[in-house]
């Protein structure tokens, strides 16, 4: 190709697109589904329940510490399926690109979304790309849309979480959102932060022999572990109780985030999971992650309680109890 | 110190606080201070009779409601770039937000410091760009230096509109009101990181109040608190420094002279303590070509106050928070009706996100 850049034309559905399509798409991500180039995929599942999920992945900067756009939207459908309890399998890519992104940006964002999903066994089959004037999107868009299987025996829902069940957390808190303020905002830490971001696929083989302890699965993205805990209290319509002690995060988030005003609790994580597990099995559970390269940090936080229903109650060091409340708007920094 | 002496100190710190018979008001002037006494669980164990209420101390909140209404109108003017930070963004004005008119189209960016409007005005030429100074003499500095900036760059098509306010003149005037029984001063530990312990010590003498400058931290907090009442059972009103690891008593100097040259004090109106004198900045005659209010001719709007809003009141330290008839219903953090349920710093907020009753 001879642009260095996306043109209007490359979205024309002529030429260019094909061109595109070929050099960059199929490039890096060939397989038989997007070699036989159909209107769509033709998939043959096995019998079972499917998961499917879908995400927009809207971010700038398109490159971060820790990962870019492209491993983004795959980890990001990924783990929606693997809190599903499914087995990831295929994926659908359509993206929607601003005129004059660099078409070098798009071959590093390709390649990398090829890294992630080979790393967790899932297939690119189906795509689509726009190309939209400039000004009228940030770089590029890309939606993914994945379908997973969930083995029998799995059923991770909210309602079968129980008084008693324990929450485990797979990691530090706060890592994505906090890598990503500093980088847009031009924030130096002494120890740079990068983001967690990463597919988790993982966990849902290795945690296999839990199936029958483990309750739920939620991967606490935006909004972060307050607000996934929020939504659970409320879904399972009991209380929660987490100890501030006992939740994983960094020095650097921690300190970072003291210095702005914000509450790492409350940011968005890309490759963590909250685990609700019957108690007997939390710690066997909790074993197995530490053997996971990404669950190093892996925390035993909390409880489900009968009250305060619908709540989410922590402790905090001096061993006061208080609301972990839901976001409200948007998490802001300090003034004062 | 390990951490089994400091789980050990702090039980000491509370047990002496819990030990207190009398009946006292602490004021925590600073609204970074509301939220940690909120999140770190303190209010819940104070003694019933040892109160701590809530000051002045929230930039946003204490912006005059006439000054926000001119800041939305100035934002939806065609060819203005408004540059805020976050916090500012869903005040309610009589009529709207900035949010709001955002939506309806007006260019309102949110940044982190006042430096980013400037980057922004010198990537976009044709943009009349204008930051919205708020806040107190914490952030005055910053945005001092960013006008310097701009004057050395030549920079015309920057503008800052002051909202800013300063401390010292506020506490007078809840020192000096009557109906507010206030025994101590919890002061504000990052705007004393400027103005250092001088301008207390006149407070503590002529009020007789007992004022402390504290850190942020849980054992900061209780240490304050303590400080406070060894002063109060004494009989003594010092101005003290609890926040001894971050906080001179000559304050930060450089700042303090970098304020001086770009600002002078004027007369400022706060929403619930009215007009204070010299409690306000206005720009210096050189610097008065970056003046947004004299470059875009913006006038002294009305404050027509939100019906029912008893923000005022809050600020001033004579009601907590759920005593607001609105508190809870219809006000809250999702449809605020005063500016103290909007801000993280708010009082209202903290009470409202922590369930204080």
């Amino acid at each position: 190709m001879k642009a260095e850049r996306i043109l209007m034309a490359h979205g024309s559905g002529g030429l260019m697109s094909q061109q595109l399509i070929d050099e960059i798409f199929k490039a890096a991500w060939s397989n038989e589904y997007l070699e036989s180039m159909l209107d769509g995929a033709l998939l043959d599942l096995p019998a079972g329940r499917i998961a499917m999920s879908t995400d927009s992945f809207v971010i700038t900067p398109i490159f971060f510490p820790g990962g870019d756009i492209g491993k983004l939207s795959i980890c990001g459908t990924i783990n929606d399926l693997v809190a599903c309890g499914a087995r990831p399998l295929y994926l659908s890519v359509a993206m929607i690109i601003e005129e004059g992104l660099p078409l070098a940006d798009l071959r590093r964002i390709a390649a990398s979304m090829a890294q992630t999903a080979a790393l967790a066994g899932v297939k690119l089959v189906t795509g689509d790309t726009k190309v939209v004037e400039k000004g009228s999107a940030d770089g590029i868009f890309i939606n993914t849309t994945g379908i997973g299987l969930i083995p029998a025996g799995i059923d991770y829902r909210p309602q079968q979480i129980r008084e008693g069940d324990h929450i485990i957390v797979t990691g530090t808190m706060g890592d994505h959102g906090l890598s990503i303020l500093a980088q847009r905002e031009g924030l130096r830490f002494s120890t740079p932060v990068s983001s967690d971001c990463a597919p988790l696929y993982a966990i849902g083989r290795k945690l296999a022999p839990y199936k029958a302890d483990i309750r739920c699965m939620r991967d606490p993205t935006r909004g972060g572990l307050a607000t996934v805990l929020n939504e659970i209290a409320v879904q399972s319509n009991l209380g929660i109780i987490v100890r501030d002690k006992d939740i994983p995060v960094s020095p650097v988030v921690r300190g970072a985030c003291d210095m702005l005003g914000m509450d790492p609790l409350y940011m968005a994580n890309e490759g963590k999971m909250v685990i609700f597990t019957a108690p007997e099995k939390s710690a066997a559970v909790l074993e197995t992650l530490h053997s996971i390269a990404e669950c190093q940090a892996a925390a035993i936080i909390g409880e489900l309680r009968a009250q305060p229903a619908g709540l989410v109650l922590i402790t905090t060091e001096l061993g006061a109890e208080r609301i972990l409340a839901t976001l409200e708007g948007e998490h802001v920094p300090r003034i004062c | 110190m390990n951490l089994n002496n400091d789980n050990k100190y702090v039980s000491s710190l509370l047990q002496d606080i819990q030990s207190e018979s009398r009946d006292i008001a602490l004021m925590e002037v600073c609204g970074t201070h509301t939220m940690a006494i909120a999140k770190s669980g303190i209010r819940n164990l104070m003694p019933g009779n040892l109160k701590l209420l809530s000051g002045p101390g929230c930039p946003v909140c204490v912006t005059a409601q006439g000054d926000i209404d001119a800041v939305i109108d100035l934002a939806e003017r065609p060819g203005i770039t408004l540059v805020t930070f976050g916090d500012m963004m869903r005040v309610p004005g009589n009529n709207s937000s900035l949010q709001e008119a955002r939506s309806r189209g007006a260019d309102v960016r949110v940044a982190y410091s006042p430096l980013d409007a400037l980057a922004i005005a010198r990537q976009n030429r044709r943009l009349e760009v204008v930051f919205l100074g708020i806040g107190f003499e914490t952030t005055a500095p910053v945005v001092a230096v960013t006008v310097e900036q701009a004057r050395r760059e030549g920079l015309k098509n920057f503008s800052v509109f002051s909202l800013h306010k300063a401390v010292p003149p506020a506490l007078e005037v809840i020192f000096a009101d009557p109906a507010i029984k206030v025994d101590g001063l919890i002061c504000p530990g990052h705007v004393s990181i400027v103005i250092g312990l001088k301008p207390y010590l006149s407070l503590a003498v002529k009020y007789h109040q007992p004022c402390v400058v504290t850190g942020f931290e849980t054992r900061d907090i209780l240490e304050g608190i303590v400080m406070l009442l060894q002063q109060i059972r004494k009989g003594e009103a010092q101005a003290q420094i609890q926040y001894k690891r971050v906080v001179k008593p000559e304050g930060n100097r450089v700042a303090q002279e970098t304020i001086k040259r770009v600002f002078r004090p004027v007369g400022a109106r706060w929403r619930g303590l009215g007009f204070i004198e010299n409690s306000g900045l206005e720009f210096n005659r050189e610097y008065e070509d970056w003046d947004a209010r004299r470059k875009f001719d913006i006038p002294e709007y009305e404050d027509i106050p939100i019906k029912g809003c008893a923000c005022g009141q809050v600020l001033r330290g004579r009601i907590t928070p759920p005593a607001c008839p609105l508190f809870g219903q219809p006000c809250t953090p999702l449809n605020p009706v005063g500016p103290c349920m909007v801000s993280h710093e708010g009082a209202c907020a903290a009470y409202y996100r922590y369930r204080i009753t």
